[in-house]
């Protein structure tokens, strides 16, 4: 039995939701989520807090750097930290994976530093890390497209035989992330009749954080989204998003189930973006406060915190220098990105083909001779 | 020794030229940190709290609740010698990256299956780290990253600096851009003025301004307290802008849409002679039109109102007396006969009266007319009314019936020659082939410039009106 499902129950809201945490921190057991993550310590369930305090202190950082200029633009993450930091401990250093614009928690885990995140959103980079060494593809502004994309790459890996080898440092699947909104957009259809059609080891993850912007997921979708992959044959379950040990081991199995050749599976963790859309967005527009309400009583910092007061594993200490440290890290991206120099506006060109190109030279030509019209007034 | 860095107003949005300053929430003396928010702001987009970029002692403040700022414009100065708790002494920054280097490290640690890449991040960010503290000096210079340095064209423009620029090189931003197209605008016909040869929004303004010659509609400003009936028992102590109030009155400053309709109705009633007639109509037969087009399907989804009715005799009747939709051309010394009607319907808004006109009236159907209503009237209570949508009215009709009220002596909308009143349809007592009978009753006043309107003429539109208005079939003869 698992707890990814091919059927459609004939109520289509009596679609259950794993969860291991209820929002008041109570474990529940259950059979095969609890044999994914055994081997998990109170230690690392620490260090899973620490990283959603530590995240969230560079969310609210970015904010601030955008409302004092220093960025052009930021989208919060804030509320979704259990699903990514769940989602991306899930992931193995040698899996690949394929990120919207608001995953800073699954950067986090992938050890991605919250600066780098910043240099796109500060317009000095396309990309502020190594896609290659740290198996993570830049951020996609165009939603919809990683999974079409996810795909590729996870045909790819299984035509490098890195599939089903039995060998757990060889086996190699893809973990690709897109939200409920972009989940509408056509490229996710095609992207699943080819991973059902090639069965390649793909993990589609999609946060519900309840709103494509202004649009509510009701709108959008007339069953629970982690039924619609099965109508591709592409088994899926919903997981409580804000429950980081939930999503930790639903994510696993899934991840498990793509590296041994078992083909795709769909996750839908059901979570809300507690920040606006993005730093030009104002969500008391359309949504009521009421409901941001309702949802941070479903906190995944606080339900992890009391999770692990129940057993004992967690002290007013560890909170405060939990806290603490994000003060720290929120200085050190404040500092940081304040001191960031601007690029060379010519760099632009060097990084649109990988050899030269005579279009980009006369353009390159051009821009110069445009630069070379001014002085420096200082 | 003071150390003095001005807070500037960023763009909180994207590509927003100006924000409204809706909250200072600190005070000249104030302590503040790193991102204690100082300013709100209301933008296009929404409300935005500013936070500071520096610690230290608010030393000044530049600006006022209400004011519009553009974007780059200093907002308040702080006094950053004192230092702060997160103030970036050279120590405090290399013992954060410290931190942070760690930070990247234990990430790892708890990073379950994931050693390899979370130990290359955790090197990453040592030597980020170490780079950080290499810069301290920097740091310290709170934020002030490479200064966006000012420049200027190495060679003059030839000429005059507010030549026109050639099409293909008008430099401006979205929504300039778009403003100057709602404003109907070229582009083209604007004196840049912005840095770098841009065009402003206070560019197209001004231009607009011109074109208009002081026809200046769009203010987002709000006219008056909403609440000002509550003023009778409180002083106000909410300031709105360049409001002021004491026990027994609130002084409110005549800005746009107020200051514009008193300009407007000065120069109307000074300028053009009117002349105002008024009839009596008997409604009976138009309501019961309406409530058969109410209770049919066609017209199920469409708000059919006595007002659209109106409309449409007002229309019929022009068409018998074309002379009235004209214009007294006083410089060109001619009278400007129109060959399409624009018909302004004036709106109360919370921000004021405001005329957005139905464009090409004349070619409507009676239902486009009711739809068009109904449209210009949401559109005029969002606020949303476009300045070109006030413009080019050649005939007015205002409907003060709405108020409960049965007439009254309307003025006209500058350029135009007639105004019609519509008054409170009631139920009265009627005499109809000598009997009485309770009949739906309302009075109508036309307006009309005695300079190229005569009498005769003014009363034969009211009574081609009124007669439509009483027999809707006539609009079927006429019409």
């Amino acid at each position: 039995m698992t707890v990814f499902r091919t059927s459609i129950p004939q109520a289509p809201q009596e679609e259950p939701t794993l969860r291991l945490l209820e929002a008041d921190g109570t474990r529940h057991p259950h059979e095969e989520l609890d044999a994914a993550i055994a081997d998990v310590t109170a230690e690392q369930m620490r260090g899973f807090y620490r990283d959603m305090v530590m995240i969230r202190a560079a969310d609210l950082e970015a904010t601030n750097l955008q409302r004092q200029g220093q960025l052009g633009l930021w989208a919060s993450a804030l509320g979704q930290e259990g699903a990514q930091i769940g989602a991306g401990h899930a992931c193995r250093p040698h899996d690949y994976l394929v990120p919207t614009y608001r995953e800073h928690g699954i950067a986090w885990a992938r050890g991605i530093e919250p600066w780098r995140l910043l240099e796109m959103f500060r317009g000095v980079s396309h990309l502020g890390w190594d896609p290659k060494a740290l198996k993570t593809h830049p951020y996609m502004i165009v939603l919809g497209s990683q999974v079409p994309q996810g795909v590729g790459y996870a045909m790819g890996i299984k035509r490098d035989g890195l599939v089903d080898t039995g060998d757990p440092d060889k086996d190699t699947a893809v973990l690709t992330l897109f939200g409920d909104g972009a989940s509408s957009e056509g490229e996710v259809s095609e992207g699943f009749t080819w991973a059902a059609s090639f069965q390649t080891p793909t993990v589609f993850f999609t946060q519900n954080n309840q709103w494509a912007i202004s649009v509510p997921t009701s709108v959008q979708t007339r069953v629970p989204l982690a039924q619609r992959s099965r109508g591709w044959g592409i088994p899926s379950a919903r997981v409580d998003g804000n429950d980081v040990l939930g999503v930790l081991a639903a994510t696993r199995i899934a991840m498990d189930a793509a590296r041994s050749g078992g083909g795709p599976r769909f996750i839908e963790a059901v979570t809300y973006r507690m920040a606006a859309h993005t730093t030009s967005d104002d969500a008391t527009r359309y949504r009521p406060s009421e409901e941001e309400e309702s949802w941070r009583q479903k906190d995944p910092i606080k339900r992890l915190g009391a999770h692990l007061d129940s057993l004992d594993e967690i002290d007013d200490d560890f909170v405060k220098s939990c806290e603490a440290e994000g003060h720290d890290l929120a200085m050190e991206l404040h500092h940081h990105i304040h001191a960031l120099p601007d690029p060379d506006p010519r760099e632009m060109f060097e990084y649109v083909y990988a050899e030269p190109h005579p279009l980009i030279e006369e353009e390159r030509a051009q821009f110069e001779a445009f630069q070379a019209q001014f002085e420096e007034d200082e | 020794m003071s150390d003095i860095v001005t807070v500037q107003l960023n763009d909180p949005g994207e590509g927003l030229t100006e924000a409204e300053i809706i909250e200072i929430r600190v005070q000249v003396g104030d302590r503040v940190e790193i991102n204690d928010p100082i300013v709100t702001v209301e933008t296009a987009k929404s409300a935005v709290e500013l936070p500071s970029h520096v610690a230290g002692t608010v030393a000044a403040i530049h600006v006022a609740v209400g004011q519009e700022v553009p974007v780059g414009d200093p907002l308040l100065d702080i006094d950053t010698s004192g230092g702060g708790a997160d103030g970036s002494a050279p120590a405090s920054s290399a013992d954060a990256s410290a931190a942070d280097a760690d930070a990247g490290s234990a990430a790892g640690a708890v990073a379950g299956e994931a050693p390899a890449g979370a130990q290359a991040a955790a090197e990453t960010g040592g030597d980020d780290a170490a780079a950080a503290a290499e810069e301290p000096k920097t740091l310290v210079g709170y934020g002030a990253a490479a200064p966006t340095a000012r420049r200027r064209r190495r060679t003059a423009p030839s000429g005059d600096d507010q030549k026109q620029v050639p099409i293909d090189r008008i430099l401006a931003k979205p929504p300039v851009r778009k403003m100057a197209k709602d404003l109907g605008v070229a582009l083209h016909d604007v004196l840049a003025t912005g840095p770098g040869g841009t065009v402003t929004r206070e560019d197209v303004l001004a231009a607009s301004q011109r074109a208009l010659d002081g026809d200046f509609f769009p203010d987002d400003a709000p006219q008056a307290p909403e609440d000002l009936s509550g003023s009778m028992k409180a002083p106000r102590s909410q300031p709105f802008p360049g409001v002021t109030s004491d026990d027994s009155t609130t002084r409110v400053p005549i800005r746009s849409v107020r200051k514009r309709t008193a300009e407007a109705m000065v120069s109307s009633a000074f300028t053009a002679p009117h002349v105002t007639v008024f009839n009596e109509v008997d409604m009976t037969e138009t309501m019961e039109l309406i409530a058969q087009l109410k209770a049919s399907r066609e017209w199920s989804d469409i708000h059919i109102s006595p007002l659209a009715v109106l409309a449409r005799a007002v229309l019929v009747a022009i068409r018998r007396n074309p002379e009235v939709n004209a214009s007294w051309d006083e410089d060109a010394q001619e009278i400007v006969y129109k060959h399409f009607v624009n018909l302004g319907i004036a709106a109360a808004t919370p921000r004021g009266l405001i005329v957005p006109n139905i464009k090409d009236a004349h070619l409507m159907t009676l239902k486009e007319l009711a739809q068009s209503i109904t449209e210009l009237a949401q559109t005029a209570r969002a606020g949303k009314t476009t300045l070109s949508a006030t413009r080019g009215g050649t005939i007015t009709i205002t409907n003060f019936g709405v108020f409960g009220i049965d007439s009254g002596t309307p003025i006209l909308n500058p350029g135009e020659s007639v105004i019609v009143g519509f008054g409170a349809i009631k139920e009265k007592p009627w005499v109809v082939d000598g009997r009485i009978e309770p009949r739906r009753i309302c009075q109508l006043a036309v307006s009309f410039d005695h300079r190229l309107i005569d009498g005769a003429l003014g009363s034969e539109l009211l009574r081609d009106i009124s007669a439509v208005l009483e027999r809707p079939q006539l609009g079927l003869v006429w019409g």
